[in-house]
């Protein structure tokens, strides 16, 4: 494409055409600060943070969304844009609950950061009437507080537009609008499916998960109580980001080493309950299969991508594999199978999990998720609250050595690792039920067609004769153009994963929150997804069914998979929803 | 949360219903189509419940929030139906340097609704208006066609009373 030269602050600068005056000015290395502006999902150009003068144009304009032309005269730090960006901010925070030092966001606060390098010195000078609002606390996962609301709408466009929700948007008009639901119906009462992809996205403290870091740790400090932990594959791809580590650092073990002093009795990893659900969903696929099952079965560990089956397509639940997420395999596993050998009463043990998701918390109290008669899990935490735990406690997580998991439920494989991003359970699931079928190890364990981080991806193998054709969709906006595909007959396959958040579980809506100038030019899920990749390969063990632990859980305790006690611990029930209503 | 899904039950009909699903299939594959069929369903039914604005999402496929966010920016679609008697209480200025503005508060008070709602049982709409053209009578409130002017605060039980 052709390149058009401009100006910007007297400088000459070359972009390809089609470029905006931000992408431009980015190329000369002027960063103009962003607020509502996220590429591809909220080109809206509302917020008026980032005006630049542009000669001959008879206002500022917009740069996210201006784009550059021959000749073009830009002035991106003039006193009159500095001005205007300073009242723009001023009138945001005149509207604005500037309770910073209470504020989960403040140190990480978009707003924030703004006000300082805008140099607001005086929060209240518009002081006045705010619009008044409540808090929304209805959702088992997240908490909406619109007094700290600056009306980006970046929460509204990712939810309609990446995750094809639409729950929440604007109502009412000019300064009684507010983010809320229809009819004003608190956020639990919706069809929302708990993925938090609008609190990764919120630059202020507006948004939120509902907190358990204090009932995890009364928990750990009641003697009585035998707390275990257990944490997501996309965890340790992400936590280092909260502690200055660059984007795709494995932190491991830190993490494990973290935990131990948080003072967890036992510190184990959901990778062992992923190389479980690849023992008990491969079978399952396997059985499906030979025995004329409901095709194409379709991946249930994202519980984000499973409730938004049950509100839009309740029709295809029958093709929901049945088998519980590796969160609650685990919680199961460990409240009968560990309890058992560690001679505990199970009501005495407090499993927590730590997860890169917020709808974890919805799942953990969802029914049919109790196989011992107590719930499978007690508490789970996102990968943010992990950090602010740490941080509570004072524990100082960079100096920390480098610690393993704890045996028996601690130790997995590379098929487990690789659960956390998208295409990972497709492959880690095809490692086992190719060599199942066929009898024959696995030359190459690199099924990477189903790697990377585009929205849908499709491939077929030729397994003991037969053509298995497979595809992974992440994001639910591409889930639902997949399924649609398959419903009407242009697309049919044998398996389908499918993972609620775009790029998969390391981009999950609990994972760190990284601003909008990072995720607009960073690969963030990417780099994260290559943590789990690297970690795959450097594995003795990369394929669930030689995890010598899962061997001995079936040998001594399950029989075999399928069996009628790992139907009874390791598998669900689903729900058939409405799109309007919970 | 206040939600606002309460309020007079809804008495729609299955000829009002089939009306809105004809006007929905005949629009629906039109760019910009939410507006006239919102208009429409307000010409059908008078105003928008959440039964209503459910069904318009069901048909088209239209995130129910993104229905009801139109619904409340525009001040032509109304949320409650109007009553049987319909209250207006002029809020322009000769009527509220009058004391329109206590005259409103106390309907508010003896109703148990805001302006824009009306009485669960149908009986009663409230709104405000800017200037009936009485401005001599300030205050002045209409029920119906009928307008009252010279108000008291005290005066509105006796006036409501008329009406039960």
């Amino acid at each position: 494409m052709a390149n058009i030269n401009i100006k910007i602050n007297g400088m000459e600068v070359s972009a390809p055409a089609g470029s905006t005056i931000l992408e431009a000015a980015r190329l000369a290395n002027i960063e103009i600060p962003t607020l509502c502006f996220l590429k591809e999902i909220n080109e809206i150009g509302a917020c008026r943070i980032c005006v630049v003068e542009v000669k001959g144009a008879k206002s500022l304009v917009a740069s996210c969304v201006y784009p550059i032309n021959e000749g073009m005269e830009v002035w991106t730090n003039s006193p009159k844009v500095l001005a205007a960006r300073k009242k723009t901010l001023q009138l945001l925070l005149s509207n604005h609950n500037c309770s910073c030092l209470s504020c989960v966001r403040s140190g990480n606060c978009e707003l924030q950061v703004l006000a300082k390098e805008m140099g607001i010195d005086d929060a209240n000078f518009y002081a006045g009437e705010k619009t008044p609002s409540e808090i929304d606390d209805s959702a088992a996962h997240m908490i909406r507080d619109n007094s700290k609301c600056i009306l980006c709408r970046r929460c509204v466009a990712v939810c309609e537009k990446t995750q094809g929700i639409g729950v929440i948007g604007a109502n009412e008009r000019g300064f009684a609008t507010f983010i809320g639901s229809a009819f004003d119906m608190g956020l639990g009462e919706t069809s929302c499916v708990s993925c938090g992809q609008c609190i990764a996205v919120c630059p202020t403290g507006a948004l939120q998960e509902k907190s358990q870091i204090d009932e995890v740790l009364a928990a750990i400090a009641d003697p009585k109580k035998h707390v275990i932990v257990q944490t997501a594959p996309a965890v340790r791809a992400g936590l280092g980001e909260e502690f200055g580590y660059p984007i795709g650092t494995n932190v491991e073990g830190k993490m494990a080493a973290a935990l131990r002093r948080i003072g967890f009795d036992k510190v184990f990893d959901t990778d062992f309950g992923a190389d479980l659900t690849i023992m008990e969903e491969a079978n399952e696929f396997i059985e499906r299969v030979q025995n004329g099952g409901v095709l194409p079965m379709i991946t249930s560990c994202s519980p984000g991508w499973v409730k938004y089956c049950e509100h839009y397509f309740p029709d295809m639940t029958e093709n929901l594999s049945s088998c519980k997420s590796p969160q609650q395999m685990f919680g199961a596993i460990a409240k009968s199978y560990y309890a058992e050998k560690e001679g505990l009463d199970p009501k005495d043990i407090v499993s927590v999990s730590i997860m890169p998701c917020t709808a974890k918390k919805f799942e953990i109290g969802r029914p049919d998720e109790d196989a011992n008669g107590v719930p499978d899990m007690d508490y789970t935490l996102t990968t943010r609250e992990l950090a602010r735990m740490i941080k509570k406690v004072g524990i100082k997580f960079n100096t920390l050595p480098d610690e393993k998991f704890d045996e028996p439920l601690g130790i997995s494989t590379g098929a487990g690792v690789i659960f956390g991003a998208t295409g990972g359970v497709m492959e880690a699931a095809l490692r086992t039920a190719v060599e199942t079928l066929t009898g024959e190890e696995l030359k190459h364990l690199d099924f990477t067609d189903v790697r990377g981080i585009q929205g849908i991806k499709e491939a077929s193998y030729n397994v003991a004769g037969m053509e298995v054709k497979v595809a992974v969709a992440s994001g639910l906006g591409n889930a639902r153009e997949l399924l649609n595909k398959v419903k009407s007959g242009e697309a049919n396959y044998h398996f389908i994963e499918i993972m609620g958040c775009p790029g998969g579980c390391v981009n999950g809506g609990g994972q760190p929150q990284q601003p909008g100038y990072v995720r607009n030019t960073v690969d963030i899920r990417g780099l994260r997804a290559k943590v789990l990749y690297d970690a795959d390969a450097d594995m003795p063990i990369r394929k669930s069914h030689e995890n010598p632990a899962i061997k001995e859980l079936y040998a001594t305790y399950l029989g075999k998979p399928g069996s009628e006690k790992a139907h009874h611990l390791l598998h669900t029930s689903y729900i058939k929803r409405k799109v309007n209503g919970n | 949360m206040a939600c606002k899904k309460v309020g007079v039950p809804f008495n729609g009909t299955p000829e009002q219903e089939a009306r809105l699903k004809k006007v929905i299939s005949d629009l629906k594959d039109t760019k910009g189509a939410l507006m006239p069929i919102m208009q429409q369903a307000q010409d059908i039914y008078g105003y928008l419940p959440i039964e209503v604005q459910t069904m318009i999402s069901d048909e088209t496929g239209i995130p129910l929030e993104k229905i009801y966010g139109v619904a409340t920016f525009y001040a032509q679609f109304a949320l409650q139906p109007k009553g049987k008697y319909q209250i207006s209480v002029c809020l322009g200025t000769a009527c509220y340097v009058k004391g329109s503005g206590a005259v409103y508060e106390r309907l508010q008070k003896e109703l148990g609704i805001s302006g824009g709602e009306c009485t669960p049982d149908g009986k009663f709409s409230l709104d405000s208006c800017r200037c009936v053209g009485a401005c001599g009578l300030a205050p002045v409130m209409m029920i119906n066609d009928e307008v009252y002017g010279r108000l008291k605060p005290d005066d509105i039980p006796g006036i409501l009373a008329k009406y039960e």
